[in-house]
């Protein structure tokens, strides 16, 4: 068995499956807007403001910004350990990626709540 | 191809370019052409005419090879890009020329065409690929035929690491991700009714590398030489661990 310190839950099969999960919110989330669009074809303001103050529609985005960063997050390490082979360099880079994904987090909750 | 008519039989010449690389002498390693004029109508085999490569014009390049028909697993090699056990490729085959030998990918190169298969062979130590069992039956431990069955496909595998060494996930990481020929063994010993170590070989593949650095692009299953297919073993443990596991 291999450790590793820095995969988002230190488990093959877990790291496995929240990719996918993620990847079907993620999903699901385009569907919902892509069907959103679609039924209102002259988007207002008011639209959208009424769209993202509903309360179904606040949980659904901070879970799909969530899975973003989850998914995100696992594919880099992947990416990363695959190419990466000096050590010192693939913390810093991971290190790097990891408080982009953090702000990106905070700032869409930050712009989420400010509806 | 030219033809070439002799006395008495009608020859093809074949152009080859063969990967040369003796770390005693050479700096870098580099490819050499020669030229084989081979019998036309017959169905040389690429190590046939390797051996006849080495007996007749370069006593000095180096290849391993045992039993010539497939089952020992020492000739495997990458031939027009695609690894194959040399011994079963018929040159009529091999579309490209001049036919371009290089040894197995990811492995270190000892000399000429043989790799170092340590990096492969430690994989494969790493999935205990023998019986656990603690109390194994007096006499024989018997099988029905069904769960005989579940062994096939699997233990036909003649380790020739022709998969591992096509697997890109194996190249970037063979000290961690075991490689599709241990995995298909993995899987073969899971599924052993005989095995008694299910628990404890499962907790052995359950970190993010052994098992889930597979990415399924099968190249794998593209080139094993005996038709087996460790993209669905691989599927199978990912299985195993999910009933594991939740």
């Amino acid at each position: 068995m291999v450790e590793s310190v820095s995969s988002w839950s230190r488990n093959g099969l877990r790291d496995f499956l929240l990719q996918r999960l993620s990847a079907v919110v993620i999903a699901a989330y385009i569907v919902t807007l892509v069907f959103y669009f679609a039924c209102h074809p002259a988007l207002q303001y008011y639209d959208w403001e009424s769209l993202y103050t509903a309360s179904w529609m606040r949980i659904f985005s901070v879970l799909t910004l969530l899975s973003l960063i989850i998914h995100a997050w696992i594919g880099m390490w992947t990416v990363l350990t695959d190419y990466i082979k000096w050590i010192l360099l693939r913390g810093l880079v991971q290190a790097v990626i990891l408080l982009i994904l953090s702000i990106c987090f905070i700032w869409g909750i930050m712009i989420l709540w400010s509806v | 191809m030219s033809e070439v008519i002799g006395e008495s039989t009608t020859t093809t010449a074949v152009q080859f370019s063969i990967y040369r690389y003796n770390p005693d002498k050479d700096e870098a390693p580099y490819m050499q052409e020669y030229t084989l004029n081979v019998p036309a109508g017959v169905d040389t085999m690429l190590l046939t005419a390797l051996l006849r490569i080495k007996d007749e014009q370069d006593p000095t390049l180096s290849l391993r090879r045992s039993c010539r028909e497939g089952v020992c697993g020492s000739d495997g090699m990458n031939v027009n890009g695609r690894n194959c056990l040399a011994c079963i490729t018929p040159l009529s085959s091999l579309a490209k020329r001049p036919i371009v030998v290089r040894p197995l990918p990811g492995l270190p190169v000892m000399r000429d065409l043989i790799v170092d298969m340590e990096p492969f062979f430690d994989q494969y130590k790493k999935v205990k690929p023998w019986l656990q069992n603690e109390n194994p039956p007096a006499k024989e431990h018997l099988q029905s035929p069904q769960e005989r069955e579940l062994l096939d496909g699997l233990y036909e595998c003649i380790l020739c690491a022709c998969c591992s060494s096509s697997c890109p996930s194996f190249w970037w990481n063979p000290d961690k991700f075991l490689g599709p020929a241990a995995l298909l063994q993995a899987y073969r010993f899971l599924t052993d009714s005989r095995d008694k170590g299910r628990a404890e070989r499962l907790k052995d593949l359950s970190d993010p590398y052994s098992v889930f650095r597979c990415r399924s692009i099968m190249n794998c299953v593209d080139v094993c030489p005996k038709g087996l297919n460790p993209t669905k073993a691989i599927g199978k443990i990912r299985k195993e661990l999910l009933k594991e596991e939740i």
